[in-house]
């Protein structure tokens, strides 16, 4: 295992509300690292909506997600943060008075005073299509995500999917697999042009197959499968022989670990007082749309209040028996120097 | 008024009266129908408020977007009669509208 990485806080989750929250702690001289399952920031507003306006961000009549991100990355860039992409937390532990241990499936380690869980609807993790005995393949010939590609070497590849992670990894992996098939339900690509420009000059040159359907059903034995059941456009079905299948749905937002942290959950939300958005561990606070209270809108504008309201008990952990002297960024010379404009 | 019919996968009913202009999905989601997620909040951009548009309801329901049919891709067993209930506004013409919601948003 890896050293700890020390620090103040870890926020999980490097959307708006992650973000908003390395501000308002920054301006408290509080450190942050940020983890996020994604392999960026912006949380849903990257993955489910960058280009969508939205038009209840206060003073911005309208903003995309993908905007939205960058201002706030831009805010947060004078306060330094560390962000950890690519890395669910797996568990969070207090071992003592402001002392958590915190870990990532990417085998990270931090030790820090407090925890701010802003992961919205949870984590990202790619869909499973509901494909009758799949479970029993998963793993062995059925990924949903490619850690490594020598793993396919060899394979016959079926790939399902008209995004640019199925078109991506058909290119990526098509020089190295005995034989490689696409499958989509349309002859339309929702990826970028070029990639589907080379698939279907692979195709063309014989190098791949690409075929209309959807997979209905999974043939083989002892976790290893032989051909996937699809049912063709026009009714008709056909097996398409593989022996490794990925399936590339999209991403949904599954709660994950949070569930296993010890926190009091209520339907699947983690509750927390309207004060300090602390959660039943003191040491433990929950932003934006993972929190449940009273009154909750799911909006980003009250993750943003939760997480400046959240600040001043990390201050107090952080600092015990210090007072804090509430300050305007407006007039504070501290604060504007801490933000680079003084 | 309309009059929506959601019919589970196990043939459950379920009619709920829709508000011309509010669309299918927010009327399943504020009336609690189960098995429409929505995940996205109905910005087109999850496919989880996936339904199967009963046959004599399809041409008045009008067809797909262009960023539904993408969006699509990114459901399960997908049919003719597949829309995004997001993207289905609640109006008049549509009161007795009956879909079905499959199995599973996945």
């Amino acid at each position: 295992m890896s050293d700890a990485i020390t620090t103040d806080v870890v926020i999980i989750g490097a959307g708006p509300c992650g973000l908003f929250a390395v501000f308002e702690l920054g301006l408290l001289d509080i450190r942050c690292h940020v983890v996020d399952i994604l392999d960026r920031p912006g949380g849903q507003c990257a993955e489910l909506y960058p280009e969508k306006p939205i038009y209840d961000i206060p003073a911005l009549p309208v903003v995309t997600g993908a905007e939205l991100t960058s201002r706030l990355l831009e805010q947060i860039k004078p306060f330094n943060p560390s962000f950890h992409f690519n890395h669910m937390v797996t568990g969070v532990k207090k071992l003592g008075e402001a002392d958590f241990e915190v870990e990532t499936d990417g085998g990270l380690t931090f030790r820090c005073k407090a925890v701010v869980i802003a992961a919205g609807g949870g984590s990202f993790q790619p869909k499973k299509p509901p494909i009758p005995g799949i479970d029993a393949y998963e793993g062995t010939s059925v990924f949903y995500s490619v850690k490594k590609m020598e793993a396919l070497r060899g394979k016959d590849v079926l790939i399902v999917g008209g995004g640019d992670s199925a078109l991506d990894w058909t290119l990526n992996l098509q020089p190295i697999a005995r034989s490689l098939t696409l499958l989509h339900r349309r002859d339309d690509f929702r990826a970028a042009p070029d990639s589907v420009k080379k698939m279907r000059e692979l195709v063309e040159a014989g190098k791949m197959q690409f075929r209309l359907g959807q997979v209905t059903g999974l043939k083989g034995a002892d976790g290893v499968l032989s051909a996937a059941t699809v049912k063709g456009n026009d009714g008709q079905s056909f097996d398409v022989a593989c022996n490794a299948m990925l399936p590339f749905f999209g991403l949904t937002m599954k709660l994950g670990p949070v569930a296993e942290w010890g926190l009091n959950l209520h339907e699947n939300l983690v509750p927390v007082d309207t004060e300090k958005f602390e959660t039943s561990t003191e040491g433990i606070f929950a932003i934006g749309d993972i929190n449940t209270y009273p009154g909750k809108l799911k909006l980003i504008l009250s993750g943003f209040h939760e997480a400046a309201l959240m600040a001043q008990k990390v201050f107090k952990l952080k600092n015990p028996g210090e007072r804090l002297l509430f300050q305007y960024t407006t007039s504070s010379s501290n604060l504007q120097k801490k933000l680079g404009v003084s | 008024m309309a009059k929506i019919t959601f019919i589970q996968h196990n043939g459950t009913e379920q009619t709920v009266e829709g508000l011309p202009g509010m669309s299918v999905m927010e009327t399943a989601v504020k009336n609690m129908v189960p098995g429409i997620d929505a995940d996205c909040g109905g910005a087109c951009a999850c496919a989880t408020c996936h339904v199967y548009v009963e046959p004599e309801w399809v041409e008045k329901a009008g067809a797909r977007n262009p960023m539904e049919e993408d969006m699509l891709d990114f459901a399960f067993d997908v049919r003719d009669n597949s829309r995004l209930s997001c993207q289905i506004k609640v109006s008049d013409a549509l009161d007795g509208l009956r879909v079905k919601v499959p199995e599973k948003q996945f």
